[in-house]
């Protein structure tokens, strides 16, 4: 990539906006995930009770924060799948395009 | 194993290593199973006749290393399910719960937790940044020497210990369910993992890997939905039974005295969640689909196959303890206060006959078989890769070699590497091979996972950062392994409480440290190299983000 269309395609609104709307999005996600996740080791660690306190029936809120936890994994991965098929990628051609075009200039 | 393994603390790397296949506890060679054989050489007819028509269409090092990047990202989300969910997930998670109750779910969600870190933070960049090796993704601005020669020691490292856990677990368990002796069943994987590698690649490892998924899954599903059909589909008296009939009751509700100590129950969370972010067989994978956007694909639909696998395991777990753990048939010598037939690995094995007799027992056995096969061939080749693309092709040839012999050099490695790991399933036969799953995630998470990571999201990393915090990573898990009870203890011998590192895994200072030494060693930088590097950031990071100038995939 030579230092003209570096210097074009950082200058263009989209990928500034595509830059920081991916990274505000993906660590927002990541963040979350973290935050949920050693959340519930700590409560591994430091209150085990809690693992094997029952909610209905047998029925634990240890089993519960597992399922929940896979399930939230698969929802936030696939969150992140939509919001980047329907703006990341127009956004991603517009920039290419721009490039494109800018270097038959 | 329940006694032996209930009377000590047990380490993340013995948990592991049931996870990994390595059985503990008496093994005794079964009768010849030929509901096995025969599902199971009907896999291999199978694999072997994709083998032969994807050498047909390996001709170049894409072909070989990325099957071309003509993958989707729906097949390779499926391909990858198939890499990770190792023998380790099915038997050993399982035989965890029937042992221990809770503590084995952690595992099941560790083993998960990892995937979504990977795709907010790592699968689009490196997509648009490698080419066939993680080391691609490294070197892309750094220098191309000290860089990949650190990231195929550690590749080969990482893939070195996964591949022995899993060569001695699969000679154990062929053993017991086939009836074959272990010399000829490791012989057998290593070979049948030689043909598919050598001649078929990437585009054959990826086929058998979605065909191991889809026999592992479907099996699974059926063998939780007949347990379920016992209880009228109702977890609670599935869960209310097993309470009763375990002998600690309602304390296999707990998390467990594995990770009573804080500072082991956070080793192991980091240990499982980034090393699974460091796996190089599986970070590997993303350069088989064609872009940015099916890479993110392929995560969603791993995270989602191996996300309900682990809910299964859920069901399997506490399914064997009320179908195996009390059925005299399963124990030695007809005595449930005696050892499971076969080890300690068989709570699944003998659940799929408790839910579907022989038949069922037999199909699991082929899919167990099935699981190592797929597994040890994404390990080789990633392995083999490090070897060719990295070390021959960019260290030694200077990028100066012709697309023929860079083939021709992984084709060798990857036999040398299919007779190593014979070689070192029969040295390690008779060693308890239990930490070597737990030494690879962590060496994973402590030397390749901070420095791809760096490499792709922070300007300021250098070469000498890279290397030296790559480095003090890998040795420094390395050495508090072997200095942790699971090797100082259970295998070199020392007395118990001798070990001079008392945690379980070293993950949790181990991967800091390594964050710490990439940053030092690169802020006090200031050569004229490190300063290009940094200026080359802002190129990459274009590229990263937009894929421009990246690999795109080749038409067959």
């Amino acid at each position: 990539m030579d230092a003209s269309t570096m210097k074009r395609i950082q200058s263009d609104p989209n990928y500034q906006k595509l830059v920081t709307e991916r990274k505000s999005f993906g660590w927002t996600l990541a963040i979350i995930t973290l935050v949920l996740y050693y959340g519930y080791i700590a409560i591994v660690a430091f209150a085990p009770s809690i693992i094997a306190t029952k909610v209905s029936g047998d029925i634990t809120i240890g089993i519960i924060m597992g399922v929940a936890l896979i399930l939230l994994s698969i929802v936030l991965t696939g969150l992140y799948v939509l919001r980047a098929n329907s703006t990341y990628d127009d956004l991603t051609s517009a920039i290419v395009n721009a490039a494109r075009i800018g270097g038959k200039k | 194993m329940k006694t032996g393994a209930l009377a000590g603390a047990l380490s993340l790397a013995a948990g592991a290593a049931r996870a990994a296949g390595t059985l503990e506890g008496p093994i005794v060679q079964q009768a010849v199973d030929w509901n096995a054989i025969i599902i199971f050489v009907a896999f291999v007819a199978v694999t072997l006749g994709i083998t032969y028509w994807a050498a047909g269409k390996t001709r170049t090092t894409k072909d070989f290393y990325a099957a071309g990047g003509g993958i989707t990202g729906f097949q390779n989300g499926v391909a990858i399910a198939g890499d990770y969910m190792s023998a380790a997930s099915f038997l050993g998670i399982t035989a965890l719960v029937y042992s221990f109750g809770y503590y084995g779910l952690i595992y099941s969600i560790g083993f998960l937790v990892g995937w979504p870190i990977i795709m907010f933070l790592m699968a689009e960049p490196l997509r648009n940044l490698g080419r066939f090796t993680l080391a691609d993704v490294a070197a892309y601005r750094l220098q191309a020497t000290p860089v990949r020669t650190f990231a195929a020691i550690s590749t080969l490292v990482t893939v070195a210990f996964y591949l022995i856990a899993q060569m001695v677990g699969a000679g154990q368990l062929i053993e017991l369910l086939f009836g074959l002796p272990y010399f000829w069943a490791v012989i057998s994987v290593g070979i049948l993992m030689i043909i598919y590698v050598t001649f078929g690649g990437m585009i054959a490892t990826t086929w058998v890997q979605i065909i191991k998924a889809g026999l592992l899954l479907g099996g699974s599903t059926l063998m939780a939905g007949l347990v379920l059909a016992q209880f009228n589909f109702n977890f609670n008296s599935l869960l209310a039974k097993a309470i009763e009939l375990h002998a600690n009751h309602d304390k296999i509700l707990l998390p467990g005295p594995q990770v009573a100590n804080p500072i082991n129950a956070f080793s192991l969370g980091i240990a499982l969640m980034f090393g699974t972010a460091g796996l190089p067989h599986i970070l590997m994978r993303f350069f088989t689909v064609s872009n940015a956007k099916e890479a993110r694909k392929s995560v969603f639909w791993a995270t989602t196959f191996i996300g309900y696998f682990y809910i299964l395991t859920f069901i399997l777990g506490f399914g064997a303890i009320i179908l195996v753990l009390t059925n005299p048939e399963y124990h030695v010598g007809g005595d449930v206060t005696k050892p499971l037939l076969g080890g300690g690995n068989m709570p699944a094995i003998h659940l799929a006959h408790a839910v579907g007799g022989n038949l069922m027992k037999g199909f699991i056995a082929a899919v167990a078989f099935a699981t190592i096969l797929a597994v040890v061939s994404g390990l080789t080749l990633s392995g083999a890769s490090a070897v060719s693309h990295d070390l021959y092709a960019s260290v030694i040839r200077r990028g100066k070699v012709e697309e023929g012999s860079e083939v021709r050099v992984s084709r060798i490695t990857t036999i040398i590497l299919g007779i190593f790991a014979i070689i070192l399933g029969f040295t390690f036969e008779k060693i308890n091979v239990a930490f070597m799953v737990g030494l690879a995630f962590a060496v994973a998470a402590s030397a390749n996972f901070p420095v791809v990571l760096l490499s792709m999201l922070w300007k300021g990393l250098t070469t000498r950062g890279a290397v030296i915090g790559g480095f003090v990573g890998l040795i420094s898990a390395l050495v508090l392994t072997i200095l942790s009870p699971g090797i100082w203890e259970a295998v070199l011998g020392y007395p118990k409480g001798s070990a001079w590192f008392p945690y379980v895994s070293p993950a949790l200072f181990t991967m800091p440290l390594a964050f710490f030494c990439c940053w030092l060693f690169s802020v006090t930088d200031n050569s004229k190299t490190a300063n290009e590097e940094r200026e080359a950031f802002e190129a990459q990071f274009i590229r990263s983000q937009t894929g421009i100038g990246a690999d795109t995939a080749v038409s067959h």
